[in-house]
Parts: C-alpha cells; sequence; structure tokens
C-alpha cells in the first residue's frame, strides 16, 4: 500500500511538474507575443496606453491576492499605488543638471523653500528609490494590517478602514505645497539614468520593463497562492475562525499578503508614473480604489490570469468609450459593476472555467452529462453503473 | 498515568449578566472517554469554548496539564493540544479532503515556515493513512464542498487527528447522520479513544449507550451528577431534569436552541 501510495504520489508530482512546465512556457510566449508582436500592432499612442493598463494589472494582482484569495476587500489601494509613484517620482525631480540655477525641484522655488527637505534627500540614490517604491508601501500597508488584523477587524469595518485611510493621505498630500506640490502632484519629469524621460525609445523600455515585471509579479502571486500558504489564505477566507482553532494564528498571515499587497501596488504606481508622466493626488481618489476591486471583480476573483484580464479590459473598454462618449463612461462602469455582481459573481475567468466550457463542449458536439460531481467519481456508482446498466 | 489532563474550578461564564455557565466544577484524567450530556441550553457549547479559548471565564480557571489556559489565545490553545470538532461540520470547502487535512497537519504554524517549508513525506504519509481511515481516499481530491454531510463530519474530526491533540473535544459528532453513520463514527471514536483524551458532547441517546464509560451531565450551566451510563440513568435529579422528558431518546432533541445560543458575530472585536 504504501509503495503503491508514493507510486501514486511520484505520479502525481510529475503530472504536477510538467503542468507548471506547459504553464510557464505559455507565460513565457505571452510576455513575448507582448514585447515583440504587440508593438508591431498597435500605434504608438495606443501602446503607451497598453503600458500603462499593465501597470494596473500589477496592483490588480495585488487586490486579488487580499480581496480574491484572503476575502479582504480593501478600498485603499489607491494609497499605496500613490505611494510608489511619488517614490519614483522623487528620484526623477531630483535629476537636475548641474548646469542649473538652482538645484532644487522646480516648484519648490516657486513655493520659497531654500533647503531640500530632509526626506527628500535618500532619493537622490536610485536604489534607494527603487526600494522604496515596494517597502513604503508595504510597511504602511503592514502597520495598518497589524493594528487592524491583531483587533480581529474583517469584513465591512476593514474596507471603511481602508477608506479612511485613502481620506487621511488624500487631504495630507492635497495640502502639502512646499513638500511635495500639493493638488498639482509631481510631473514634468527630464531625465532618468541620463536619458529623456518622453522619449519614445525610453518609454518603450518603460513597456517592456513593465511587461517583465507583470510576469514576475504573477509568477511570484502564482508561487504564493499555489503552496500550503495559498491554501490556508483561502482557508482564511471562507473560516477564519477555524483557522485559529487549527492552530495558527491568522494575523500574521493577513500582515504578510496586505503587505505584499501593498508592494505590488507601489511598483505598480511607479510604472505608471513613468509612463504617465505624473503622479498627483488624484490617485488617491477614492474612486479609483474602487475601479481597481472592479477590475478584479470583472475578471473574476481568485484568479490571477482573471485579475490581469480584467485589468486590461476594462480599462481599453474605458479608454475607447471614454474617447466617443466621454459623458456615459461612468454609468458604464457602474452597469458592468452591476453585471458582473448580478450574473457573473466569479468574474469572465469564473465564468469561463465552469458554464463557458460546458457552453463550448456543447457547441462542439462533445456534450458531458452535467450530475453532481459526487455522483460522478463515487466508486459506488460507478459500481452499479457498471453492473446495472445506464 | 493517572495525571489529570483537564481540571476546571469554579468557572462562571456570564453574558450580560446571563451565567452561560456557574461555578463549575469538571476534572478529566489523562486516557479518559467523557461524554457530555444536557438539556438544551445546558451551557455545552459555552463549555467547549471557554476550554478553547474561544470565550474568557468571567471567574474561575481553566487548567489544561496543569496550565492556566486564560492568557492564551485560540490558536495558542490549539496548538498546546486541544483540537475541536463543531456541532455542524466546518471544512474548508473550496479545498479538498487532503489540502484540509495537510493544513491541519502542518507541524509548524508559523506564517514563514508555512510558506517555505516543504511539506516532509511524513506528514504526506499521515495524510494518506488519515484519507483511509475516515474513508475518503476515493474523494481525496475533490473540492470538500461536494462531500455528503456525513463526511464532512468524518473529514473534521479526520482534521482533528490530524492536528495531534491530546484532548479531542467533540461537539455533537453524530447530528444528522445514518443510523449506520453514526455507528461507525461511535467505532471510529472508541479506536481514537486509545491514544487520546476525547470529550463528546452528544444528545443521541443511542449513540451515547454505545461510546460511553463515564457521563458528565450539565444543566443550567453546573455539572448535575457524573458517573457511568447506569448510574446516571437511575439519578432521580437526572430523570427531572433530562431524560424524564427523553428517556427513550427514540427522537432525539434538535440541537436547533443549542445553535441559536452559540455566540457567532462576523464582527469580532477583543
Amino acid at each position: 500500500m504504501t509503495a503503491e501510495a508514493t507510486l501514486e504520489r511520484q505520479g502525481i508530482d510529475l503530472a504536477k511538474r510538467r503542468s507548471l512546465l506547459i504553464e510557464a512556457g505559455i507565460v513565457a510566449a505571452i510576455a513575448l507575443f507582448f514585447i515583440f508582436i504587440v508593438p508591431l500592432l498597435l500605434s504608438g499612442f495606443r501602446l503607451s496606453l497598453m503600458g500603462r493598463f499593465l501597470s494596473l494589472a500589477i496592483v490588480a494582482l495585488g487586490i486579488d491576492l487580499i480581496w480574491g484569495y484572503t476575502g479582504l476587500l480593501s478600498l485603499g489601494h489607491g494609497v499605496l499605488f500613490a505611494l510608489g509613484g511619488y517614490a519614483i517620482a522623487m528620484h526623477l525631480k531630483l535629476q537636475i543638471p548641474p548646469t542649473a540655477s538652482s538645484q532644487l525641484p522646480e516648484f519648490m522655488t516657486l513655493y520659497g523653500v531654500t533647503e531640500l527637505p530632509w526626506f527628500w534627500q535618500p532619493f537622490y540614490s536610485f536604489p534607494f528609490s527603487a526600494l522604496a517604491v515596494m517597502l513604503i508601501p508595504a510597511l504602511l500597508a503592514a502597520l495598518l494590517g497589524y493594528l487592524v488584523f491583531r483587533n480581529r477587524i474583517r469584513g465591512v469595518y476593514f474596507s471603511i478602514l481602508t477608506q479612511a485611510m485613502t481620506i487621511i493621505f488624500f487631504n495630507f498630500f492635497n495640502g502639502q505645497q512646499k513638500l511635495i506640490n500639493g493638488t498639482n502632484g509631481l510631473t514634468d519629469f527630464q531625465t532618468f539614468f541620463g536619458v529623456q524621460v518622453s522619449a519614445p525609445s525610453t518609454q518603450f523600455v518603460f513597456y517592456v520593463v513593465t511587461v517583465l515585471l507583470v510576469v514576475v509579479a504573477y509568477a511570484f502571486c502564482r508561487w504564493l497562492t499555489s503552496g500550503r500558504f495559498g491554501r490556508l489564505l483561502v482557508a482564511i477566507r471562507d473560516d477564519e475562525s477555524r483557522v485559529r482553532f487549527s492552530g495558527y494564528d491568522p494575523t500574521g498571515f493577513k500582515v504578510l499578503v496586505f503587505a505584499v499587497s501593498g508592494a505590488l501596488a507601489g511598483i505598480a504606481g511607479a510604472m505608471f508614473t513613468l509612463q504617465t508622466g505624473i503622479i498627483s493626488p488624484k490617485a488617491m481618489d477614492i474612486a479609483f480604489s474602487i475601479e481597481m476591486v472592479i477590475w478584479v471583480a470583472v475578471g473574476g476573483r481568485a484568479s490571477l490570469v482573471g485579475a490581469i484580464i480584467g485589468a486590461l479590459l476594462v480599462n481599453f473598454a474605458k479608454s475607447l468609450l471614454s474617447e466617443q462618449f466621454p459623458e456615459v463612461w461612468l454609468f458604464l462602469q457602474g452597469g458592468l459593476f452591476l453585471l458582473v455582481v448580478m450574473v457573473l459573481p466569479s468574474g469572465l475567468v469564473g465564468w469561463l472555467r465552469t458554464r463557458g466550457l460546458e457552453l463550448f463542449r456543447q457547441i462542439t458536439g462533445k456534450r458531458k452529462l452535467s450530475t453532481y460531481p459526487a455522483l460522478e467519481e463515487d466508486p459506488e456508482v460507478e459500481h452499479e453503473r457498471k453492473n446495472l446498466g445506464d | 498515568m493517572n495525571e489529570k489532563i483537564l481540571e476546571i474550578e469554579n468557572l462562571t461564564v456570564s453574558f450580560d449578566g446571563f451565567k452561560a455557565l456557574n461555578n463549575l466544577n469538571f476534572s478529566m484524567d489523562a486516557g479518559e472517554l467523557r461524554v457530555v450530556i444536557g438539556p438544551n441550553g445546558a451551557g455545552k457549547t459555552t463549555f467547549l469554548d471557554v476550554i478553547t479559548g474561544k470565550v474568557k471565564p468571567t471567574e474561575g480557571r481553566v487548567l489544561f496539564k496543569g496550565r492556566n489556559l486564560r492568557s492564551y489565545a485560540e490558536h495558542a490553545i490549539a496548538q498546546m493540544g486541544i483540537g475541536r470538532k463543531f456541532q455542524t461540520p466546518r471544512v474548508y470547502l473550496n479545498l479538498t479532503p487532503r489540502e484540509n487535512l495537510e493544513l491541519s497537519c502542518n507541524r509548524n504554524k508559523r506564517v514563514f515556515p508555512t510558506l517555505f517549508r516543504k511539506t516532509p513525506s511524513a506528514e504526506r504519509r499521515t495524510v494518506s493513512g488519515l484519507l483511509e481511515t475516515i474513508g475518503l481516499t476515493h474523494k481525496a481530491d475533490m473540492k470538500a464542498g461536494l462531500l455528503s454531510h456525513g463526511e464532512k463530519q468524518w473529514l473534521e474530526i479526520g482534521m482533528l487527528v490530524a492536528q495531534s491533540p491530546d484532548l479531542l473535544l467533540v461537539d455533537e459528532p453524530v447530528a444528522g447522520l445514518t443510523d449506520e453513520e453514526t455507528f461507525r463514527t461511535g467505532e471510529l471514536l472508541l479506536s481514537l479513544a486509545e491514544s487520546h483524551s476525547i470529550i463528546v458532547i452528544e444528545h443521541d441517546m443511542e449513540f451515547v449507550h454505545q461510546i460511553a464509560r463515564k457521563v458528565t451531565v450539565l444543566h443550567e450551566g453546573t455539572v448535575l451528577c457524573e458517573g457511568t451510563m447506569d448510574e446516571v440513568q437511575h439519578d432521580p435529579r437526572v430523570i427531572e431534569v433530562y431524560l424524564g422528558r427523553e428517556v427513550d431518546a427514540e427522537h432525539p432533541v434538535t440541537p436547533l436552541e443549542d445553535a441559536l445560543l452559540e455566540p457567532t458575530g462576523t464582527l469580532e472585536v477583543n
């Protein structure tokens, strides 16, 4: 029996490894497609949109981790996103040619600041800024998460607290003209590693980097969610107090996931800022945070591919529709959300995996009797079927 | 081997003045199988809630292997070796039975070991063995949500055992099971009792007859009496409060009232 079991186990492991290899191959192929083929298919304008939307897909992955898998609806990811954007923007604002009359970002001179504020100093260094892009949002998320989760605040109360965080940061950033240029945000970037930020070649590099980051983020989330850790996240989502009685303390797990999700939001914000050329407190608008949730809901909760697809789809729909009918987009977006919640509760990918597959089988004629799966697999039923006929 | 695994002294739990448990004293030897019965609202579920740390005692103390449990959170108590099965089966419906068992079986339940450590083959073997014991080998890799009620009950008992606790708390393991399933559950508990201490809470008198060695009767939050099934059944006080209404036990009391009394809430703020 044990030998048999090990054999079976090995078989399962082998099959798993093979399907993992296939998946890696598909992901690589899609990435190559995005890097080499998509730029030929899309106009420059559409390509730059694609780059931005791909960076939004990274934050969608983060939302999927915390919401789709762990069941915590965060409505404050805009803040984490914006913090990443600000971190990279501060680095860019400090790329001042040595010949310039003032060695301060131009808005500071405007507001009469004569010395660089202390917290700007470390942003001269690129490695520091790159780390800050991930770590500042991650630490903020970890801190908020620790305080909230340790006190067992869950559900809608958690969502409200994250919204409150959004408002606090929005107001703070709006009010700090001298420190971070208030409502206007940081914009008008000049150079990055000595090249023009706005030059098409630089922008193309940003696009490629974004594609690669989406792949890395996807692989990372895939790793997180596939093992025992991922199953524990699902367990926390489905029945948190049961998890406690099984001997796990959910607090640490939730803090870690929230922090990872924050880091992903930060990376997304940085790439978005590089490609749009501006980061302002508008990114901390509550509406934007809610939009992020809609992307994931449309694509499919608890499906990483779904999060990416949702972000791309909704954003392209938004840009196409708002070009044609600028005034109706918001209604459409609300309608889309309602539609998804009522008709496709598990999103597009969730639908494809179940009903879509059935539909496909029906159309192609490979119709399978849909019965209660327990019946399909029950050995006793199987035995009866063989002996008694159908 | 005659040390006490669980001692409860003068335990009182009150919810807004209502005393769910009232000056309750209880003790149990290591290796014992104890059945706790009592009419609805006697405080049976609260009794388990206190032992597992879900509810903190208002007065009195609970000692597990001589350690006071008051300052420990639920997960810490679970790690000390107390496993609990709930009244309605609570398994993770979106995971497979195998994954359910693997989560419980995990030896090191802190965040990073759970993330980085590979499942050792010893744990995998334990899980396969358990799947066989609870008769779910052929359904090991389908979602637990598709299992029948009885299978979920068994899966949850399996999860308890996977935790390898010293003390098992089993709340109404045969509620909603067929007679045959009930009998097999009894056998399973008896075989588990050889290596664990077990407290079973149950309404089904036939089932209690099958497994009981020593029975404790709870009534209005205190221990009414204790003894073998025979002694308990012939105790006039017990007949009055419980078995009198219920003595033939053809139709066990529905656990509805008990379920209503169980404090559950979506917002848990300590």
